[in-house]
């Protein structure tokens, strides 16, 4: 639709009514994104509120209910000293995702830094931080991890750092690739050739496009930050019970795996339904960015 | 003879790569605990020793000594690359013992673990591939599903299911410290089904896209069957973006073998590992880190190598 605008004349789009648009867009996403993303509401409500979602108290002892098989008593039944253990993954939601997303936002300032001073830094720069890049991805990322935690003791916030530091060489990666990109484009060219300065050049152009992908990026990281999050107080070496982070409640339950399964598959079932909602989510919200929707997922 | 000279010179060039690569990490690991240095030989007796109390001057004296802690912190980078120069890395704090005898004796099981589980990691996805892929039907949506969540599936929690499932419910296999290829199985499909849908994804995006190109027409069109076209020429393109994947894997493996074996209480160097972030051990989780990334650096330049012999328009060039 468009039509004749007499002050200009020249055609410009007609924009379609704000609900219309709502609608439109609320049509175009897929069941599958529609279900992930109810998902991961409930747990930000578990974060924030967990008092709406708890069925009981969590830290409330009852030595005479141990072991208790999932029930309608305790939908996913009771641990070693008879705790609620619906209720303990939904008290230990906040400190997992804070875990999770300290971690991502610690991972991508670093590989912004990274990114920036390859992509805007000359060849010098650009030479340097690919080398170091390089270096970063030939250690394993639960390997650099530990070695954080050995020389800083285990705790919350060293596990959100170790986490970060770990993942941070992955993004660095993809941040320097499409700053590159940019840099190079046929529109940033034209800025130049127009004789715009190099800092409007940079603002206006090179970041806004070159650092859109970070909402995806961040949203993909999150699940996999908790899950290797998880993984170190798994080991013992990160959160300590009787923390009901998720991690820690998994370390808690492993010597009763013979007496109890559900100790240790209801928390790990808590991480695995996140992390697959916000990568898909994550999947989604990247490949509209790139202008490809792709309907895989239902 | 020249091309001869020419791939000897090609790997000479890689492997001198690699070698700063891993001069580099150590580097790195170096920094990590230098800069941040306590008193380290006070920790390293209260933790021996047990007891909290301060430790006598003479004793003090002598794990400096040992150690070398009261150097400059240049003087210990000089001793600790010129150490690895010669494969030393160092003495554990706790366990009497050269680093890298701690090292090798532990890593055979972990490093069997690792690239059985790569190739079944292989197996799972090339086979989901060319069975699914580019088709519209139940299996490969199946298939579609499978690789989402596998790929954000924890090790440590698929582990412990497979355990309750099938060494405790069933009994299949034994629980803990079974030898040989039945203590094997259940790790290795644990730690391979992560690595088995990210490197699905990979394939799958590429292999879709291969099969659009005129060359498979053409194929088609000589009368070649659907499964010809996949397995003989679709699948040798698609696999080449899974090689690179299986350089960066080697990496993901080391972190998931780690906790695998933790789950499966498996020797190896998780176990090592575990202990000496548990001790503040240094040089053998350094130790361990520098070993891990030039095995990661090895198989790369591997990887690399393959790529020819998969890629031949490569070795024109």
């Amino acid at each position: 639709m468009s039509a004749l605008n007499p002050s200009f004349g020249e055609f410009v789009e007609e924009r379609p009514a704000l609900s219309r648009r709502a609608a439109a867009f609320a049509r175009s996403v897929p069941f599958g994104i529609w279900i992930a993303s109810l998902v991961v509401a409930l747990f930000l409500i578990a974060a924030i509120f967990p008092q709406l979602l708890e069925t009981t108290n969590p830290y409330n002892i009852n030595l005479a209910a141990r072991f208790s098989a999932p029930s309608a008593a305790h939908l996913l039944g009771t641990d070693q000293l008879g705790r609620d253990v619906f209720s303990r993954i939904v008290a230990g939601t906040g400190e997992s995702l804070s875990i999770g997303f300290g971690a991502t936002g610690i991972a991508l300032a670093l590989a912004l830094a990274l990114g920036l001073l390859a992509g805007l830094g000359g060849k010098v720069g650009d030479a340097i931080v690919s080398r170091l890049i390089d270096v970063l991805f030939a250690f394993p990322v639960l390997f650099l991890a530990l070695m954080v935690v050995t020389v800083y003791g285990a705790s919350v916030t060293t596990t959100m750092f170790a986490v970060g530091i770990g993942t941070s060489a992955g993004y660095a990666r993809m941040i320097r690739g499409q700053l590159v990109a940019v840099r190079d484009a046929g529109y940033v060219e034209a800025a130049r050739a127009i004789g715009h300065r190099k800092t409007k050049i940079v603002w206006q152009h090179i970041l806004p496009n070159a650092l859109r992908p970070l909402i995806a990026l961040f949203t993909l990281g999150v699940g996999n930050a908790v899950i290797w999050a998880s993984g170190i107080s798994f080991l013992g070496l990160g959160v300590a019970p009787p923390s009901p982070e998720w991690g820690a409640q998994l370390a808690a339950g492993r010597d009763y795996t013979t007496a109890a399964w559900w100790l240790e598959v209801m928390p790990g079932l808590a991480i695995v339904l996140l992390a697959v909602s916000v990568t898909v989510i994550g999947r989604h919200i990247q490949a509209r960015l790139e202008g490809t929707v792709r309907t895989t997922l239902l | 003879m020249r091309r001869a000279l020419q791939q000897a010179g090609w790997l000479a060039k890689r492997l001198i790569g690699g070698i700063a690569v891993v001069w580099a990490t150590a580097t790195i690991v170096f920094l990590l605990q230098a800069l941040t240095e306590t008193n380290r030989a006070k920790s390293i007796i209260q933790q021996q020793s047990g007891s909290a109390l301060t430790p006598s001057k003479g004793t003090l004296d002598a794990v400096n000594r040992k150690f070398g802690l009261t150097e400059s912190v240049f003087h210990q980078y000089i001793s600790y690359i010129g150490g690895l120069a010669h494969g030393n890395l160092g003495v554990s704090y706790f366990q009497h013992d050269a680093v890298t005898s701690v090292i090798s004796q532990q890593i055979g099981p972990t490093l069997v673990l690792l690239f059985v589980a790569l190739a079944l990691a292989w197996i799972i996805a090339v086979t989901l591939t060319v069975l699914a892929a580019g088709r519209d039907n139940v299996f490969s949506r199946f298939a579609t599903g499978f690789q989402l969540v596998a790929a954000s599936l924890p090790t440590y929690w698929v582990g412990t299911i497979l355990l309750v499932v099938f060494a405790l419910d069933l009994g299949w296999f034994q629980v803990e410290g079974a030898s040989g290829i039945s203590g094997l199985v259940l790790p290795a499909i644990t730690l391979a089904l992560p690595v088995a849908g990210f490197m699905g994804q990979v394939i799958e995006d590429e292999f879709v896209s291969v099969l659009r190109q005129p060359f498979i027409t053409s194929a088609r069109s000589r009368g070649m069957g659907d499964l010809g076209v996949r397995t003989r020429h679709a699948l040798r393109h698609a696999i080449l973006p899974a090689l690179t994947l299986s350089g960066w894997a080697v990496g993901y493996l080391f972190s998931g073998a780690v906790l695998v074996e933790s789950v499966f209480a498996r020797p190896g160097i998780g176990s090592i590992l575990v202990n000496a972030v548990n001790e503040g051990d240094v040089p053998v989780v350094s130790g361990i880190v520098v070993v891990s990334a030039a095995i990661y650096v090895l198989a790369n330049i591997a990887v690399d190598a393959a790529y020819v012999v998969v890629d031949p328009r490569l070795k024109s060039r």
